[in-house]
């Protein structure tokens, strides 16, 4: 799940955010981070660290999250044993990362409003409800291959192969 | 000064000052200095003209005076300074004005000696570079700066100094009488970064903080570094010592986030640096004496809740020193075109592999890697100033035969950085990151999700803490919060920085506010000032506007309803231009509307404009959307309603509430604006310290529901009585409560809410919450307390939630 010393300092800042020493992150220590609260993704990116209404994160968790923004080693892919399950830092699983986050009940798409709202997080007050409305439909249409109104992770993954997922969801000192 | 006479009436442009300065209290009788001008009456003196015993700081004076309207001037005129570095316009100004000094006059009156330097020059520089320094982001990054300051000095230095050499030695210079240890010594000269510079153009280029910093802390350090190896005088290696000790120690400890940390710690470590008697080292004791001066200021300056005028003061002894510049080339002698050449391409070839090499060293070990683009600003940034200049002035004529020559190649180096290339860095780094960004115009779909990626890159970002955990930083803060502001500040002042009594303050202000707009809104305005947008009933009367996204098919649709149109083919074809045009509109929004993650919007904030930031806009918006979210999943935890459907509505009707109450929010928000203004602009500087600034939900501001509802609501394991709240616990959180950046600790949490909890605040019943808003330990006292006045049935949230 990384070198050892990125894990030492994860823990260390594990410890950090802990603030009453519970052993465990509540979602209060993790909205504390005021960076967070004027990120626009900020709160479902809170809600991915507890998966299944979890009230706490205790450190593997923790860990588990992150170790989604690895950064790809090239070497990895060569020699990986094909058996084993594709490491949390793989192409697929980043985009599976995000794709959660899009997909608020799980169904495994992104539903037509669930896009709309996540338009609606990340676009500026300024925008009407027709434009929105717009945006969504027509993004929805630009991935949706298949017809159903809706966006699969297969198309999600499709449409957005030519972007380079590894460098943008990769942060250096998780590796 | 000689001919004093003829000077007199040559000088009539300065003179016409003069009598104003020197007349009132030179009114006296027949008393006169030597050579002083006299009035051409005879017997009683009523006037004289005194021109040589107020000549230094009047002149000082005056140009200090010129050269501060000059500055405001330039910056009337943004269009101007956007092209045009400041450093090169302060250069013109120089050479205008001694152009007329030497017409005038003839003679140079002015000359830069080591005094006028080191006691009038340095000290501004070096304590307007540190009162504005970026603390957080300088020492994160205090290895590479180091490393490129001291080390890529040298090499600086030694290369180009062993290039004109070479080229002095292969006969092209023609016949100087110059040795090798002259040419290091100009080499070390010339090296010199310029501080000043440096900001002046990264500030209109935008480039990447960590470069930035990097540039700039190394010119901050590179300048001790010259000196060291310079070494003017004899005694210039004790200069140089304690002028690199001084320097950084100057500036980075009067230096804090606001100004509100200043320390006696600079002023205590630099007499005891210093050796004892050399008048050489005068100028750090003097440097020792400000630090206090303008520590006893700063509290005062961290009062004002809105950010101080800008001040032109910092640059304004480079600008003398520019300016001095350009008054001396029109006095220079010796215009040989045998050194300029050469010098030029040496001195920068070497700077940019000395920077390569170093990069590739440096990456190695660093977190955030230096690219391509990052080097080639650094090596092309490295303009030459004022500092530069002054030491190749200092040389002494006897040691180095060649000095005019030395200076004259100064004076054109630095022209030359700073008008040439602080002219051409910015297209240079437009043009680079054009050609490095992908040509294909992205799909909307990549443009959505990679704005979203970065998004979430930059949330993991923050919560897995890579900006850095420093110990050692921590210590500082406690260390400082603990003895140094109980020392060092006034009580109010002290008090200011209680985050408590601002939030009880200003949430009193903004009810009260509130409570007026509130009362206009009831009234007759309520329907005029609601936008358009909520009124779909005007669309209809009003002409179709071509701007906008209607155009959608649903609106086609809808505008065809009442036509009879049968004919499909033309619906279809007017469908698809339609579509290309919402393509276009719809990319365009999405641009223009989309939010911009962290790291594109975090540029370092301009010392010369207010502008008002937009990206304090957009934190706003996610900030209060983010609290309302917050507190909606309390409130629906806490009333036990069925979430979504709830939620749903709740912020459907925020969301109407919010654009018709989008005029009300633009008269209160400019109160917090200033502040914000401040703290948000440092809060980028500070890559926010927000692990430690944390509480704006929590603690903060005791006794607000808020924090007492989540705590109560995730952590259930806790004492039924309550938390600790922590806040209120002596001390232990005084840090983190310094460290927050105001507008995320007050109102804004707790104005949403409060309005939460409370009917608008037509009810006078409402203002009784505020009354007993004690500042009570236990944070279940302040929950109850809210419940007091919210008995009566909240279905739905009222509604003006939005502050």
């Amino acid at each position: 799940l990384g070198s050892r010393a990125s894990l030492l300092r994860l823990y260390h800042r594990f410890r950090a955010l802990d603030r009453n020493k519970k052993g465990y992150l509540s979602r209060v220590d993790l909205q504390q981070i005021g960076a967070l609260a004027v990120n626009p993704l900020g709160e479902r990116i809170i809600d991915s660290f507890f998966p299944d209404g979890n009230l706490r994160v205790d450190f593997p968790g923790f860990v588990r999250v992150l170790a989604h923004f690895r950064p790809v080693d090239d070497d990895d892919s060569g020699m990986r044993d094909p058996k084993q399950p594709e490491p949390l830092n793989s192409r697929m699983n980043k985009l599976r990362f995000v794709f959660q986050l899009y997909d608020l009940d799980r169904d495994g798409k992104i539903s037509r409003h669930e896009m709309l709202q996540v338009l609606r997080l990340m676009v500026g007050v300024q925008v009407t409800e027709e434009q929105l409305e717009s945006i969504t439909d027509r993004t929805v249409q630009e991935a949706d291959e298949d017809g159903d109104g809706a966006v699969s992770f297969l198309e999600f993954t499709k449409s957005l192969e030519k972007m380079d997922i590894e460098q943008k969801m990769s942060i250096r000192i998780l590796k | 000064m000689s001919g004093r006479g003829a000077a007199g009436s040559g000088r009539g442009l300065l003179l016409a000052l003069l009598p104003a300065l020197c007349a009132l209290p030179r009114v006296r009788g027949v008393e006169e200095g030597p050579g002083s001008a006299h009035g051409h009456s005879q017997g009683f003196q009523v006037v004289t003209f005194e021109w040589l015993h107020v000549q230094d700081p009047y002149i000082i004076a005056l140009w200090i005076l010129v050269a501060s309207l000059a500055k405001i001037g330039f910056h009337l005129s943004h269009k101007v300074t956007s092209v045009v570095p400041e450093s090169a316009l302060l250069i013109v100004l120089g050479l205008v004005l001694g152009g007329i000094v030497w017409a005038a006059d003839h003679i140079a009156s002015f000359t830069l000696t080591p005094t006028v330097f080191f006691f009038y020059l340095l000290p501004p520089i070096v304590l307007d570079a540190g009162y504005f320094m970026p603390n957080r982001l300088f020492f994160g990054n205090l290895g590479t700066i180091l490393l490129y300051a001291v080390v890529g000095t040298v090499w600086n230095a030694a290369t180009t100094g062993l290039s004109l050499y070479g080229v002095f030695l292969s006969g092209l210079m023609g016949d100087l009488n110059v040795g090798l240890l002259d040419f290091l010594l100009f080499g070390s000269l010339i090296a010199a970064v310029d501080p000043v510079a440096v900001l002046a153009v990264f500030e209109e280029v935008h480039v990447n903080e960590v470069l930035f910093i990097i540039v700039f802390g190394e010119s901050l350090l590179n300048d001790a570094v010259t000196v060291v190896s310079g070494c003017p005088e004899g005694s210039g290696a004790w200069h140089g010592a304690s002028l690199c000790i001084s320097r950084p120690l100057a500036t980075t400890f009067p230096a804090s986030q606001r100004g509100t940390r200043p320390s006696p710690a600079s002023s205590v470590l630099l007499p005891s640096r210093q050796p004892p008697v050399s008048p050489a080292v005068r100028p750090p004791r003097r440097l020792s004496a400000l630090p206090p001066g303008s520590q006893s200021r700063t509290p005062l300056w961290a009062q004002t809740p809105c950010r101080p005028f800008p001040s032109p003061r910092r640059e304004q002894p480079s600008a003398l020193g520019l300016s001095s510049g350009g008054a001396a080339r029109v006095r220079q002698g010796p215009w040989s075109w045998d050194t300029r050449p050469p010098l030029l391409p040496g001195s920068q070839g070497g700077r940019t592999l000395g920077v390569v090499l170093q990069t590739w060293v440096l990456n190695r070990y660093r977190m955030v890697q230096l690219e391509i683009i990052d080097q080639v600003v650094m090596s092309y940034g490295g303009l030459r100033g004022a500092v530069a200049f002054a030491l190749v002035v200092l040389l002494d004529e006897k040691k180095v035969k060649e000095r005019d020559l030395f200076v004259s190649t100064t004076i054109i180096v630095v022209f030359f950085t700073v008008i040439f290339q602080g002219l051409t860095i910015k297209p240079l780094v437009q043009w680079l990151k054009v050609k490095r960004s992908e040509h294909r115009e992205p799909k909307l779909n990549e443009k959505l999700h990679g704005r979203a990626f970065d998004h979430i890159l930059s949330a993991i970002e923050d919560i897995s803490g890579q900006i850095g955990h420093n110990y050692l930083r921590d210590k500082w803060s406690n260390f400082d919060r603990k003895f140094l502001s109980k020392i060092l500040m006034r009580r109010s002042a002290q008090k200011s920085r209680d985050r408590i009594l601002n939030v009880f303050h200003e949430l009193n202000l903004k009810d009260a506010i509130s409570y007026v707009a509130e009362g206009e809104r009831r009234g007759s305005l309520a329907f005029i000032r609601s936008p358009s947008t909520d009124n779909m009933v005007n669309v209809d009367f009003s002409t179709p506007r071509p701007s906008t996204v209607e155009a959608s098919v649903s609106y086609l649709l809808r505008e065809n309803v009442s036509a009879v149109c049968l004919d499909m083919q033309s619906l279809e074809q007017r469908r698809r231009s339609i579509r290309d045009t919402e393509d276009m509109v719809t990319h365009h929004t999405l641009q223009q509307y989309l939010y911009k993650p962290r790291q594109e919007y975090k540029h370092l904030y301009s010392r010369h404009e207010l502008t008002p930031n937009e990206d304090e806009k957009q934190d706003k918006e996610i900030f209060h959307r983010t609290m309302r979210k917050r507190l909606e999943s309390f409130k629906s935890a806490k009333l036990g309603v069925n979430p979504n459907k709830k939620a749903a509505k709740l912020y459907k009707r925020e969301r109407a509430q919010k654009r018709r109450n989008s005029s009300i929010p633009n008269g209160i928000l400019p109160l917090e604006s200033p502040m914000n203004n401040l703290t948000i602009k440092e809060k980028d500087l500070e890559l926010s310290d927000p692990e430690e600034a944390p509480d704006y939900g929590a603690e903060v501001g005791g006794g607000i529901e808020f924090l007492a509802s989540i705590t109560q609501d995730t952590t259930a394991t806790d004492s039924p009585s309550g938390i600790d709240n922590p806040v209120f616990s002596p001390d232990e959180d005084l840090s983190i409560l310094s460290r927050v950046p105001p507008w995320l600790s007050p109102g804004e949490t707790v104005v949403p809410s409060q309005r939460a909890r409370v009917q608008i605040p037509c009810s006078p019943g409402n203002f009784r919450r505020l009354a007993p808003f004690r500042l009570s330990s236990k944070s279940v006292d302040s929950f109850l307390q809210a419940d007091g006045p919210e008995e009566q049935p909240h279905a739905t949230l009222p509604e003006s939630t939005h502050m």
